[in-house]
């Protein structure tokens, strides 16, 4: 037992975890942010008076949500950079700098696919918002995008926090899935582990997985208070 | 809802609406023109690229055994995440405390812990330990890792169909002299069940999507087929799309079928049928 | 009746998904493992029987390429002529799939009898699986378009893309000891880099030279690649045994006689073109003793 725990020691230590998973909340902080903002864009659009931008919205969202995100990101790196030549991050030398490349890609991927959840969950909380708010704003002489702004989208993202939450812990999950486009993450390096260490494979799954109970629990905890903080109470 | 948001346009609107339509087409018909014009410059278009998909080589050995190979172990999981879902769901339920902290932890840790994570311990595992799985760790290391994480969503959803049930259910059960647990029996779970089931459906979308996590570990399943054509016939990114286009009609018909589905049923519970908001929570990779 | 409903319905999906999978773990083409045919496979070595099972690549053209129902490639017609020497038919033998980070597990826990697949003696492996062979001797070396000449080895790769699978060591050789300044690309397969390369978003694709022939060498590809022809590594393809097996000294005895009948030459002509030029110094190659 004594060995074991050496041993598993020992691998740890041979092995950036910390780094690894680093490379994965790095992931998650941006993919939320630009998904948070795609996703509002989107949001927007599906309630929007034009039809040819909520038809536009209504497709991105069926479409993406119906895709296996490894193949949104397979599309990003194989496809954008592979085939079309896109180069989000150059070195000194103005060629492609390939790590940042790859995490960009794959960040991008990551926000067209949770883009079409936070939509959803945003328009779930418009949903919670009173038509009367609605009313009222037009009754004051507001138009569509300043009543959005001012009194729809404010109360719509406090009661979409619960939802948004759990967008943000799918998403923070999700970023596993960036092995496709060869991103070293938590996921690639517990594979290499095992992959050396056959024998210590169950102490190395609980460690990782007691990485991710670590990052994923946090924002539950959070998400939860700030629903309850913040909800509108009607 | 969103009718109230702005007034019936009047002429100066519609114009403003009809220019936007048109700005907005031209750019979704830019991004369109411009990747198929990109894929045409790397020789994607071409035929011999294409007409391996008319043969009947491709689907036959390749693809539709992939796509078999998804369905299958979608089938399976999905099978059995709702036993796994139904236990600790009502576990969560159960009046004692310690069944209840044991179900709680038990779907909580599942539910933290991604996917892909799973999938490669149970695929290494079932490599090592004997048993019957080892005839095919890939295989089981897909279903058991859909299996516990979506096992633990069902669960949940079990849990919150009973909760979100009118009160009036079990009052009027317990009325008539059922015990609490007769009345979770024979009354609650019955038509939370119901109420579920378009939820339901709508987790075979997101198993079949994260069945497509599986060429990752070797499982042979629809995208990792796509990619053993792009090897054999030199047409990987054909391939890739032709796949892509599979995955999208059956998760868009499974969807199409959760809504329909909810229709169909919302007589026959007291619970609201519609299905949940597919929020990335239940909808996972 | 009301009141077996819910049990029903948690039996009822055990039972299904029993069911399901009881049909589904006979079957082969399984990625990497199989049933092994009812158990008789999955012991080693041993003429006759029920038949052998075979680990082979089935993405690597040239090699191991699954073809429709069929297999083709360098390291599958080697396998198929030991079979035959071991006293196996054709039909008796079984290939199944066998990706580069599962060989060694595949054969420790009995899934496989054999591994024919662009599998490299070292020591390292030698740890917990036996090699007979080798039968081929590989080296590493460059894969860049046909219209390429600054490339002319592996120290001429700065400020260049080079494309390898992920997990491989040639691709980080290639930087440790050559060329620093290269940027590396860690693809899933070969496929996806020679895709990439074939769009000229990454400049070369390291790997054996004898994989890079096979891709040179796909039709679809014709006179778009050339390997570069300056191998800068020793890779001995072996035959990765159980570390427990009595087929060893057979199957070197097998290797030995197809060089001396010249069907050796003849099956790497006939599979990866005759434009390739293997390493005529260390080829054919001498079977080392089993140990």
């Amino acid at each position: 037992m004594g060995g074991y725990l050496a041993d598993m020691a020992e691998l740890l230590g041979s092995y950036n975890l910390i780094g690894a998973f680093w490379v994965n909340i790095q992931l998650t902080f941006w993919s939320a942010l630009f998904a948070f903002i795609i996703g509002t864009v989107l949001a927007v659009m599906r309630v929007s008076p034009a039809p040819s931008l909520r038809w536009a919205g209504a497709t991105y969202v069926n479409l993406v949500r119906n895709t296996p995100l490894t193949l949104i990101i397979l599309a990003c790196s194989l496809g954008l950079w592979g085939q079309l030549g896109v180069i989000l991050a150059t070195n000194e030398a103005g060629r492609v700098d390939i790590t940042s490349n790859s995490f960009r890609l794959a960040v991008l991927g990551l926000s067209a696919y949770t883009a079409a959840f936070v939509c959803e969950s945003l328009r779930s909380g418009v949903n919670t918002v009173p038509a009367g708010q609605a009313e009222a704003a037009r009754a004051i002489g507001l138009g569509f995008g300043q009543s959005m702004r001012m009194i729809i989208l404010p109360q719509a993202i406090r009661g979409a926090i619960a939802p948004l939450g759990n967008t943000l812990i799918a998403l923070a999950k999700n970023t596993t899935v960036a092995q496709a486009a060869g991103v070293v993450q938590a996921a690639s390096v517990m594979a290499t582990m095992i992959e050396f260490r056959p024998d210590l494979m169950v102490a190395i799954f609980l460690v990782i997985a007691l990485g991710w109970v670590i990052i994923v629990l946090p924002i539950g905890l959070v998400s939860t208070y700030l629903s309850r903080r913040l909800g509108v109470a009607r | 809802m969103s009718s109230v948001l702005f007034d019936a346009p009047g002429p100066r609107t519609r114009r403003r609406i009809a220019v936007v339509n048109v700005v907005g087409a031209l750019v979704v018909l830019g991004v369109l023109a411009w990747v198929i014009w990109g894929l045409a410059q790397k020789g994607q278009l071409t035929a011999a690229k294409w007409n391996p998909f008319l043969t009947e080589t491709v689907w036959a050995d390749y693809l539709l055994v992939g796509l078999w190979n998804t369905l299958r172990a979608a089938l399976i999981a999905i099978v059995t995440a709702n036993a796994f879902g139904l236990l600790f769901g009502l576990g969560r339920l159960s009046q004692s405390r310690l069944v209840r902290g044991v179900c709680g932890t038990v779907v909580e840790f599942f539910r933290a812990v991604p996917v892909l994570i799973m999938m490669i311990f149970f695929w290494q595992l079932f490599s090592y330990v004997p048993g019957p799985w080892m005839a095919a760790p890939p295989f089981y290391g897909v279903v058991f890792g859909l299996t516990l994480y979506n096992g633990s969503v069902i669960a949940e959803l079990v849990r919150s169909g009973v909760q979100n049930l009118p009160r009036g259910q079990r009052e009027a059960a317990l009325a008539i002299g059922l015990t609490r647990s007769k009345s979770l029996r024979l009354v609650e779970v019955p038509q939370a069940l119901i109420a579920m089931m378009p939820s339901m459906v709508s987790q075979l979308v997101v198993i079949l999507k994260d069945t497509a996590l599986g060429y990752i570990i070797t499982y042979s399943e629809l995208l990792r087929s796509a990619r053993l054509v792009g090897s054999t016939f030199a047409n990987y990114v054909p391939a890739l799309i032709v796949a892509a286009v599979i995955f999208i009609v059956i998760n868009y018909t499974l969807t199409w079928l959760a809504e329909l589905l909810a229709r169909r049923l919302s007589k026959r519970t007291a619970g609201g049928t519609r299905p949940a908001e597919l929020t990335p929570a239940d909808a996972g990779e | 009746m009301r009141r077996t409903r819910t049990a029903g319905f948690a039996a009822v999906s055990l039972a299904a998904a029993l069911a399901l999978t009881a049909c589904s773990a006979g079957e082969p083409g399984q990625t990497g493992q199989t049933a092994g045919g009812g158990g008789g496979a999955a012991t080693s070595g041993g003429g006759g029987g029920d038949g052998i099972t075979i680990g082979i690549k089935f993405d690597q053209p040239g090699l191991g390429l699954k073809e429709g129902n069929d297999y083709t490639g360098f390291d599958v017609d080697v396998a198929r002529y030991v079979a035959g020497k071991l006293g196996y038919s054709e039909d008796q033998i079984q290939f199944v799939e066998s990706v580069s980070s599962q060989r060694e597990t595949l054969l420790e826990n009995g899934s496989v009898d054999m591994i024919f697949a662009t599998y490299s003696i070292t020591d390292e492996r030698k740890q917990r699986v036996a090699f007979a062979g080798p039968y081929f001797v590989a080296g590493q070396d460059l894969l860049v378009a046909a219209d390429n000449t600054d490339i002319t080895g592996p120290d001429t790769l700065d400020g260049k893309v080079l494309c390898s699978v992920e997990g491989s060591t040639s691709a980080e050789r290639i930087r440790d000891e050559h060329s620093e300044g290269v940027e590396l690309y860690p693809a899933q397969t070969y496929s996806e880099c020679v895709e990439l390369l074939s769009a000229g978003n990454v400049d070369a694709v390291t790997t054996d030279d004898v994989i890079l022939a096979g891709y040179a060498a796909q039709p679809q590809y014709e006179g778009q690649f050339k390997v570069v022809g300056n191998p800068f590594s020793e890779e001995n393809y072996g035959v990765g045994l159980p570390k427990e097996n009595d087929v060893c000294e057979d199957v070197n005895s097998a290797i030995t006689e197809m060089i001396d009948d010249g069907t050796w030459e003849e099956l790497l002509k006939k599979n990866v073109g005759d434009n390739f030029k293997w390493n005529q110094e260390l080829n054919p190659p001498k079977p080392q003793p089993c140990a």
